[in-house]
């Protein structure tokens, strides 16, 4: 699963949203209609999102997944794998935003209206409000309502949805209703050439809000797992896409219906030096600047936070007391980025521990610039030579 | 086109009794600050500052004039109303075929003559058509009065509440009873409200008890929400109300989501969504209506267009004839209701439902009615309007004195039934209030439950650190917490 990553480029050409479209528009057309179950709760009282049979336990080892059926596929074709199964494991989920119907500009929803009918997935007008207020809405019924919005740079509209309804939902009503149904899915993060409103990682704003999850997956298999537990939480998730690795990323992926953990990091690599943490598609970046460390002996402990908030301090304070060393990194700016969240809480934790400053090698206090995304972005040697700094301190 | 303007046509002759009462609505509205006329000015019960409401070119005068009778189509007028003339060919285009046209013709802005609001009893409480309708049975009618009564007596004792300094908070409904129950009154149990934060009542109608609405007021242990919101934001699923939040219109795109969940689960119910005009303003209003339209979802949308949204009348609100008009161009038929006629907003509210659920559609309701009293107890609305309009709405255009007249009429209704409620209600909120005071608040650990379905280990710890500093520091906090 790590070495796939090794292979992954930048700028790669994703086709970025409208423009992007390659694939005709007629193939979602059509298609029966699927009703939803009848069997359903009569009134509020009875509401809360429950699958029709007990979901796959979570896998709290990701090596057990690799038993069974198995193929390689990309992350979008994850993704997609992830909702066909959510829909067909729970006759109540539903999927929805601009242009879901016809496969998604990112093709993530690709023949879920032929086979789950218009009524469980559909297009949605072009306003992010009234997506996630929906979405709300269709998941305080008890259903689960997967909401895409097309691009995180767009997210914003419904950050007043996002913040003060679908986190205090739950809170506000002393917990007779809650939203915990609702997952929201955006694609995050620079392509090469998305310039400022295609290129965000928004996931800091998010990660300020009690009340919702926020998780990043970093790869294909991660992407199907992680999705479905958020799919399944019973609390509302916003789950950022690395867009750049939906067609670049390959990996091998159970074809089976399994979850991996909420708020639980996991350690792509160990290491005794210095500890590095990250998030999505930034990790492939950090994996090759460990890479390029080990050849000048610097041994580098690799870990994904996977779930932003409420994220696994445990995991990290424990590397870092064996390290003593921190590295964090991700393309949104520096300043009130979630790094900053991060390195704050292990001074609290470690502070007698660490040895050197806590580095951030993140994006500029910039708005994300178009020809000048090579400067910005926290590249593998701006990355490398921090560790080296850290380590030398 | 055609076809949807016809449609449109039969719609308002739906809710036409005869076309001699919408006459009589018509003038008999007139003077009130709705009937927005040009010598407003000079009615003292007007609204205070008055622009122009509704400024318009010369130029466009002629296309209001071929436009605006759509509101106002008759019997006799099937589709008759005239477009400049089409030329033989038009075009398919997304959505059905549309014709040209040589002619250059803008549609106009809202003209002088308004939307007509329907109603059934004139402010007297004779009915318009001056027969006593059979609207409503004895008893339905006198459990309605009974309700708009005690919503009166409740808002009068919690107001007084918070200016002894008892509760922090509180928002009347004053002048909106009618609103409240009538429209309570025409919905199933089984139907879902969203609601602002002025329709108690029709948590009330629905047998939210005094009591609860004391204990949320006062924050205590009983409060379902557990103190953690301000007074007046109640919520209850025993009675399909989802509890309130603060932000206006968030909840109308959240209705559409409900309602598809209704539309989808072939429930005999709706969804509706009450708001005030402000909220009209909202990209939530939008988000919500055009949703509703898209998805063909079963709900009744209720604007209770009390003229102010806090000290913003409705002249800096929207350039457009109020809300009514904004369903059209999402799709939504739309009706105007005296928000203060508690049997038109019955009549009204319970036609609406019925064509939400039998045709899977929103429906617009704009209920004109007046917020007699201020906006909250932190706002003081005479700063901003003459005492002489709120007077007037407050007497003369009382929706409880008008009701109550209609069923005094009826002989359903006397003084002495009259004292007695008073005196029942009043008790039994002076009772309630005792009790809520008594009540300890609730325990600090729910400052931490509920954010999550599980608490994280953050907010265990964050709990911890709360403990240790009560223990440390007792006196920095109040003490009527279980710790």
């Amino acid at each position: 699963m790590m070495n796939v990553l090794r292979d992954i480029g930048r700028g790669r050409g994703i086709g970025i949203g409208r423009n992007g479209r390659e694939i005709g528009r007629g193939i979602a057309r059509g298609i029966a209609s699927c009703s939803s179950s009848s069997s359903s709760p009569s009134l509020l009282s009875s509401l809360s999102p429950s699958p029709p049979g007990p979901p796959p336990p979570i896998n709290e080892n990701e090596n057990e997944n690799q038993g069974g059926d198995v193929k390689s596929m990309n992350l979008f074709s994850a993704i997609n794998q992830a909702l066909h199964i959510a829909l067909d494991s729970d006759p109540r989920a539903y999927v929805f935003g601009e242009d879901v119907s016809f496969g998604g500009v990112f093709r993530c929803t690709i023949g879920l209206t032929q086979r789950f009918g218009r009524n469980r997935v559909f297009n949605t007008p072009l306003c992010e409000q009234g997506i996630v207020g929906f979405g709300i809405g269709l998941a305080a019924m008890g259903n689960r309502a997967i909401a895409e919005i097309q691009f995180a740079d767009y997210i914003y509209p419904a950050f007043d949805q996002i913040v003060n309804e679908a986190a205090k939902f739950r809170y506000r009503s002393g917990n007779q209703f809650n939203c915990g149904g609702l997952t929201i899915r955006a694609p995050y993060g620079a392509v090469g050439h998305g310039g400022h409103y295609h290129s965000q990682s928004p996931e800091a704003f998010f990660c300020h809000v009690p009340g919702i999850k926020v998780v990043v997956p970093r790869s294909p298999q991660q992407a199907k797992g992680l999705l479905l537990s958020s799919v399944r939480d019973p609390n509302p998730v916003v789950f950022f896409e690395p867009k750049s690795l939906y067609r670049v990323a390959v990996e091998k992926v159970p074809a089976s219906d399994y979850m991996l953990p909420l708020s639980r990091a996991e350690v792509m690599r160990e290491g005794s030096d210095i500890t590095l943490v990250g998030w999505g598609a930034q990790l492939s970046v950090m994996e090759e600047a460990c890479i390029e460390a080990e050849k000048d002996g610097i041994s580098c402990e690799l870990i994904d936070l996977r779930t932003l908030i409420p994220w696994d301090k445990d995991t990290v304070e424990a590397s870092v007391r064996k390290t003593g060393r921190l590295l964090i990194s991700h393309e949104a700016p520096v300043t009130g980025g979630f790094g900053a969240e991060i390195a704050a809480s292990v001074v609290e934790r470690c502070f007698l521990r660490l040895e050197a400053p806590i580095a951030r090698i993140c994006g500029f206090d910039t708005p994300f610039p178009l020809v000048f995304e090579p400067f910005y972005l926290p590249t593998k040697n701006k990355i490398l030579d921090a560790i080296k700094s850290t380590v030398n301190y | 086109m055609a076809l949807f303007l016809r449609r449109t046509t039969n719609i308002i002759k739906h809710f036409l009794v005869t076309k001699s009462s919408l006459a009589t609505n018509q003038t008999s509205l007139t003077p009130s600050f709705f009937s927005v006329s040009h010598n407003v000015c000079s009615k003292s019960y007007g609204l205070a500052p008055i622009p122009a409401v509704f400024r318009r070119m010369e130029s466009t005068k002629a296309a209001e004039l071929k436009l605006d009778p759509q509101f106002y189509s008759s019997e006799e007028e099937e589709d008759d109303r005239e477009y400049p003339s089409s030329e033989p060919e038009g075009m398919d285009f997304p959505g059905g075929k549309v014709m040209f046209t040589s002619q250059m013709s803008f549609i106009a802005e809202p003209g002088k003559t308004r939307v007509p609001c329907y109603r059934v009893l004139q402010d007297t409480g004779v009915p318009t058509s001056g027969e006593i309708h059979k609207l409503v049975s004895e008893d339905l009618a006198t459990r309605m009065y009974n309700s708009m009564v005690t919503l009166q007596v409740m808002d009068t004792f919690l107001y007084e509440a918070q200016r002894q300094g008892r509760i922090s908070f509180y928002m009347t409904s004053h002048g909106e009873e009618a609103v409240n129950i009538a429209s309570a009154a025409a919905l199933s149990s089984e139907d879902i409200i969203l609601a602002q934060y002025r329709e108690p009542g029709v948590l009330l109608w629905r047998g939210y008890t005094l009591q609860e609405f004391t204990n949320q007021c006062f924050g205590n242990k009983a409060d379902r929400g557990k103190g953690r919101q301000m007074p007046s934001h109640y919520g209850s699923i025993k009675h399909n109300y989802f509890t309130i939040s603060s932000p206006i219109a968030t909840q109308l795109p959240q209705a559409a989501g409900a309602a598809y969940s209704l539309k989808m689960d072939n429930k005999d119910a709706c969804v509706v969504a009450y708001m005030g005009d402000g909220c009209t303003s909202e990209g939530d209003f939008h988000a919500g209506m055009n949703f509703a339209a898209v998805m063909e979802v079963p709900i009744v949308f209720i604007c209770r267009n009390n003229g102010y949204a806090i000290s913003t009348p409705i002249t800096d609100q929207f350039r457009s004839d109020g809300v009514v008009v904004k369903g059209q161009a999402y799709g939504i038929r739309s009706i105007r209701v005296d928000g203060n006629d508690a049997l038109a907003v019955y009549n009204v509210v319970q036609t609406a439902r019925q064509m939400a659920i039998s045709e899977q559609r929103p429906i617009l309701v704009e209920a004109l009615t007046y917020r007699v009293g201020h906006h909250s107890t932190s706002d003081d609305s005479t700063k901003y309007r003459p005492a002489s309009e709120i007077e007037h709405w407050k007497i003369a255009k009382s929706p409880i004195t008008k009701f109550r007249t209609w069923i005094e009429r009826n002989g359903w209704w006397n003084e002495e039934d009259e004292l007695e409620i008073r005196k029942r209600i009043k008790k039994e909120m002076l009772q309630a209030i005792q009790v809520a005071e008594r009540l300890e608040k609730p325990a600090v650990a729910e400052l931490f439950t509920d954010v999550y379905d599980q608490p994280t280990k953050d907010l265990v710890e964050q709990e911890m650190l709360l403990r240790e500093s009560i223990i440390k520091h007792p006196k920095d906090y109040p003490t009527d917490y279980a710790v």
